[in-house]
């Protein structure tokens, strides 16, 4: 098969495949932290609602998306193993048991709504409903204390900028998830919802700016690495986004809300993303022409995720539009 | 404060041994349920609709689990085997994405829309949904285990010095990809999730059917359990012959690609010719249960079997013995007894599927109630061969991770400590054994609460569409 061989000579077409595979992977995380996020969120707002009807609503509203959603994190962590392979193996590595802690989170709540719904007695109810909450909360924060530590370069698995940063992440699942109840469940769940929502957007601004602050004095050029376009202009937009998903909450227009939801999340993590260039892994120093594989596998990779990608847009597509508009009473998850 | 290596090995079998039941079930699950769903949308009757109903609520809390279980298993290459995913990583890296997009994508988006969406989406599209469902896991073997067949017989890849470090560079695809092991591995490992399947579900139907027939108890549906068992009896009728020949093809192969497992799995020393195939062996000291080097096997063997089997027909051939290899054996004791328990369960699978068959022939397979308490006795030991194999492949291997490339003690993550290593052992001998039996109890759950209610099905439902629309959907 000479012609898959000759794929090793350059880069398809003469493009920079490291630079995109890097910023894919950012999209990869934005698109996981994004669509999981406001399952994660409503895992949390779950936690405030005691009504054994508004908690099976949302268990309901979530259905069908979750497990779709967290396979984002799957795409992501392969795509990371087969495009920067030490780069995986030292950032799992370094962060051994904070690995363990967003494993052992994921796996509680992954179990968790199946196994509410497998027993309608209220003590099995009450301890799957915990193991649901607990879940929803602790991956999101653990993982953006992942986040905080990786672009930090820190080797430690807990850090002041990771805690700020998973506090960030939690916060803004909850800006998710209430935005996606409220379009989900109509007028099924209390108007508090929204105040949740309203809140975390508040609180998610205030642990940005902390964020900000601290790898402001953390990183070795110190403020002149964030005083960049790149990374005000996103800044700049959250704060825009954040007024505008309070606005459209308080108006009902929960589309809109959930979009400034997830345009919140991009810009979170193209924020990361610009930070950390060229690097792929500050602790190392390693840059991202540096870690990338060689170009055959680059090259194959680059036409697969050409070809699938559209592809899983459109399960998304069919999977979200089978399940569009509030759900009805007789839903059941 | 375990040695980190032997933690992270531990490790990674107890992962995956808990895992691989997951993937077993649904990735058996996958053909009958497409096949429900057929029928169900072709003609309507409602035993269709209720075996498929029933049989998703399994596949669901199997695929679950299996996903929980599965991003352990992807993460503990860069926790636990950083030096073995920096050296393979360009290789084994690739298979595990494409596998993330390709396959487990297409699984989960459409598992939503099957388990949720019989009143949502059209007959079409839920066809579709079933059969992009069944495809996803079958796609998802696929590529895992061309990752995993890789590591047993690798090629298409050269060495480079990296940085200090060994690293393997791809230079040809589908010489790695289609690597030799590859098409036995994949025939093997979905003929056995299919045959795995049709023993739990006939064992599973054989209990109700054998209460109600043999013992004169009044079982609610019946019918539902009859047509059970004879579709699960069709099933291992076309995978237990199939699974004995082609398990036969691929212990040659083993024996031609990887002579050292081979001799392990019939535990020969020395090289010799005209090799016995001992059926029963027992070392004669205790103590060389656990010892690799452990030899003097006390054995009742047919003289000349494992030549004649390593050779394809020929009983004087010659096999290479474990003391001839520059490395150290695998232990062989685990190896020696998983490949014959598994050989000999896939023998009893065979008998099982022709008594069955001939019962059934004979109009007699409702009455036999030693058929039922046979089918009964082995509804778990298809998953238990399934595990026995992967015991077999994956014990047999080393001391390689990849075979004559890099060793599994080399492939262990340099920082890790002692302490960490064994914390998170511990903490996930504790979760995973949990996991098994909230598996265990949910899926018992399921099966004692029968096929779903008439009264429930869609064709006698009230025009409001007060149904629940999910197969999930369980009211207690």
């Amino acid at each position: 098969m000479t012609s898959l061989v000759a794929l090793g000579d350059g880069p398809l077409f003469g493009l920079p495949l490291p630079e995109l595979w890097f910023a894919l992977l950012f999209v990869m995380l934005g698109t996981f932290l994004f669509l999981d996020g406001f399952d994660f969120g409503a895992g949390a707002i779950f936690a405030a609602l005691d009504d054994d009807t508004e908690r099976e609503t949302v268990l309901a509203a979530i259905g069908p998306f979750w497990d779709g959603n967290e396979v984002w994190l799957v795409v992501f962590g392969g795509a990371l193993f087969a495009s920067f392979p030490s780069v995986y193996a030292d950032l799992f590595s370094r962060h051994y048991l904070l690995m363990f802690g967003i494993l052992g989170a994921l796996i509680l709540r992954g179990l968790a709504p199946e196994m509410y719904e497998q027993r309608h007695d209220p003590a099995w109810q009450r301890w799957w409903g915990r193991s649901f909450v607990a879940g929803s909360v602790l991956a999101p924060f653990l993982l953006g204390a992942f986040a905080g530590n990786w672009l930090a370069g820190s080797a430690r698995s807990f850090t002041l900028v990771g805690v700020v940063v998973g506090v960030a992440v939690t916060l803004l699942t909850v800006v998710s998830g209430a935005a996606f109840l409220r379009l989900k469940t109509g007028r099924r769940l209390p108007e508090s919802v929204a105040r949740y929502g309203i809140a975390a957007v508040g609180g998610y601004l205030l642990a940005v700016v902390a964020t900000l602050a601290l790898l402001a004095l953390r990183l070795p050029n110190g403020p002149d690495a964030l005083l960049r376009l790149p990374v005000v202009v996103p800044v700049v937009a959250s704060v825009a986004l954040a007024a505008g998903y309070v606005v459209a909450l308080r108006r009902g227009a929960n589309l809109v809300a959930l979009g400034a939801a997830a345009g919140l999340t991009y810009a979170l993590v193209s924020v990361v993303a610009v930070v950390m260039y060229p690097a792929v892994d500050p602790a190392t120093g390693a840059t991202v022409r540096e870690a990338i594989v060689s170009t055959l596998p680059l090259n194959l990779m680059s036409i697969g995720a050409a070809l699938l990608l559209p592809l899983i847009t459109t399960y998304f597509v069919v999977l979200y539009s089978a399940f569009s508009g509030p759900i009805s009473a007789g839903e059941a998850y | 404060m375990i040695d980190p290596v032997i933690a992270s090995r531990l490790q990674f079998a107890l992962t995956t041994i808990v895992h691989i039941i997951f993937p077993v079930m649904s990735m058996g699950l996958a053909p009958f349920i497409v096949f429900f769903t057929w029928k169900d949308i072709r003609t309507g009757k409602p035993i269709y609709e209720r075996l498929r109903r029933f049989w998703t609520k399994i596949f669901a809390v199997s695929f679950v689990v299996g996903t929980v279980t599965g991003i352990v298993l992807e993460f503990e290459f860069g926790t636990n085997f950083a030096a073995f995913s920096t050296t393979a990583g360009e290789l084994f890296g690739g298979p595990l994405a494409i596998e993330g997009m390709m396959a487990f994508m297409l699984e989960a988006t459409f598992l939503g829309v099957f388990v949720f969406g019989r009143e949502k989406v059209g007959d079409v599209l839920y066809m579709i949904s079933a059969v992009a469902v069944g495809l996803g896991t079958w796609l998802s073997a696929v590529w895992i285990l061309i990752a995993n067949s890789w590591m047993q017989t690798p090629r298409g890849y050269e060495l480079v010095t990296e940085n200090g470090q060994q690293v393997v560079h791809l230079v040809d695809p589908i010489a790695a990809y289609l690597n030799p092991r590859f098409g036995y591995m994949f025939v093997h490992m979905q003929n056995a999730a299919v045959e795995s399947v049709a023993l739990f579900m006939a064992g599973v139907a054989a209990y109700y059917v054998f209460r109600h027939h043999v013992w004169g108890y009044q079982v609610e549906d019946v019918d539902f359990w009859e047509t059970t068992l004879k579709i699960a009896l069709v099933g291992l009728l076309l995978t237990a012959p199939l699974q004995v020949v082609h398990g036969d093809m691929y212990g040659r192969h083993v024996a031609e690609t990887q002579p050292q497992k081979f001799a392990a799995m019939e535990a020969v020393w020395e090289t010799d010719s005209y090799v016995p195939e001992y059926i029963i062996a027992v070392p004669t000291d205790l103590a060389d249960i656990t010892n690799p080097r452990a030899k003097d096997l006390f054995g009742i063997g047919i003289p000349g079997g494992a030549s004649w089997l390593a050779s394809g027909g020929d009983p004087t051939a010659e096999i290479r013995g474990l003391n001839s290899f520059e490395t150290e054996a695998p232990p062989v004791a685990i190896v020696f007894w998983a490949f014959r328990a598994m050989v000999g369960l896939g023998f009893w699978f065979v008998l099982l599927a022709f008594w069955g068959g001939y019962r059934w022939y004979t109009g007699e397979l409702f009455e036999d109630g030693l058929l039922h308490k046979a089918l009964m006795a082995s509804s778990l030991l298809g998953v238990l061969a399934t595990e026995l194999g992967w015991i077999v492949t994956e014990v047999g291997r080393q001391p390689w991770v990849i075979q004559g490339v890099m060793r599994t003690s080399e492939g262990v993550s340099p920082g890790l400590t002692g302490a960490e290593a064994t914390l998170t052992l511990g903490g996930f001998a504790v979760v995973y054994l949990g996991l098994l039996a909230l598996y265990t109890y949910v899926v018992a759950r399921i099966i004692r609460s029968g096929p779903p209610p008439r009264e429930e099905l869609r064709s006698t439902a009230s025009p409001t569409g007060e149904v629940p629309a999910s197969g999930v959907a369980n009211d207690d």
